[in-house]
């Protein structure tokens, strides 16, 4: 698909989101959402004595009952259909030529990690705070894009193996 | 008239119902730009593939004009709409942490989830990775605690900081899209790889 085409697409999906519940899209709310649900049912004597899960649901009373996490949901089901409708559908792992599945297994953990992390220290992200955020032209919006971005840029020369 | 759920119009099981639909709408346009791919991702970093950049910019622009529309017309009440708010230290800390995993990891959480729903074995692995740094983040909460919540600022948006409207401001951001368009349209040409296709064809 023409690239800006596809991009105008994603605005009317945010703007449906803002239309219909007045906010916007978002991912690692959802993922949250799953680790406090897991933790009640593995946990629950921790959950109930920790200061971060009491608050978190004083304001979700159920976790999984989200916007975010039905969204997420969605997500899953509208990839795989726009994958099955292009034959995109394998069970693969994609890499740059030069290195291993192996490598790229682990890094993918190790980003996923750092991506989990930094979601949460800057309350959003990609989708949610950078993505929603500079839609609704919030300050907040606007560093997450340009912290996100801007690091991996800087970081690029250094990762270069993996993807080049 | 907008938003829907705020003004009672439909009822919070409906907006969860709506929620769900939207996700397909989300996946289905994350996945057919080619999101679920990591190389594709990774390569507005390195300049051969920038698509991610066309499709992100034009879709918080088309969204900032669209919402700037709806408020004319009143289709919606924007005092409505959840501004996302500053916590300066946080916010830049939390992106820096974020533009570390992104180079590692190849992909961000919502472009992870897309990815692993048409079998992306590396996007599985990197939605486990999301999984142990939010438990992480969770468990060690007092350890950050003063971090996270330093420095808040409020909600405020763009327009509040230079003083002056939403419609000036978007028109700007709209100017700098531009710019960064044609500077990725440069990229691929310039940066061309043949051991990358653009496109995923």
């Amino acid at each position: 698909m023409n690239p800006y085409l596809g991009g105008v697409l994603l605005g009317l999906v945010l703007i449906l989101a803002f239309w219909v519940s007045g906010r916007g899209l978002g991912a690692s709310g959802a993922v949250k959402s799953a680790v406090v649900a897991g933790v009640d049912l593995v946990a629950p004597g921790h959950a109930e004595n920790t200061a971060y899960y009491k608050d978190y649901h004083e304001s979700h009373p159920s976790p999984l009952k989200s916007w975010l996490v039905l969204e997420m949901l969605g997500v899953l089901v509208g990839g795989f259909l726009s994958g099955a409708i292009a034959g995109r559908l394998k069970f693969r792992v994609e890499k740059s030529p030069k290195i291993t599945n192996k490598t790229r297994i682990i890094f993918a953990v190790i980003g996923g990690i750092f991506f989990g992390f930094g979601s949460q220290l800057g309350r959003g992200c990609t989708s949610g705070s950078a993505l929603t955020g500079m839609a609704v032209l919030s300050l907040s919006g606007f560093l997450s894009m340009a912290a996100i971005f801007g690091t991996a840029f800087a970081l690029a020369y250094f990762a270069r193996k993996l993807w080049i | 008239m907008g938003p829907l759920v705020v003004n009672e119009i439909i009822t919070e099981n409906a907006n969860l119902f709506l929620a769900f639909l939207i996700g397909i709408g989300f996946g289905f346009v994350l996945e057919v730009n080619g999101f679920s791919s990591s190389r594709r991702l990774a390569g507005m970093f390195y300049g051969y593939d920038t698509t991610v950049l066309k499709v992100f910019f034009t879709g918080a622009i088309v969204a900032a004009v669209g919402l700037l529309f709806m408020s004319l017309f009143n289709w919606i009440d924007l005092s409505y709409i959840y501004i996302n708010p500053t916590y300066l230290w946080s916010s830049l800390g939390g992106g820096v942490i974020m533009g570390a995993g992104f180079i590692l990891g190849g992909y961000c959480p919502g472009t992870s989830v897309c990815a692993a729903s048409i079998g992306k074995l590396d996007a599985m692995a990197f939605l486990g990775g999301i999984v142990i740094g939010i438990f992480i983040f969770i468990e060690g909460f007092p350890m950050w605690e003063g971090f996270y919540n330093a420095k808040f600022l409020g909600s405020p948006l763009l327009s509040d900081i230079f003083g002056t409207s939403r419609g000036l401001i978007t028109f700007l951001i709209i100017l700098v899209a531009l710019g960064m368009f044609w500077v990725g349209e440069w990229a691929e040409k310039h940066f061309a790889r043949d051991d990358y296709k653009l496109n995923q064809k």
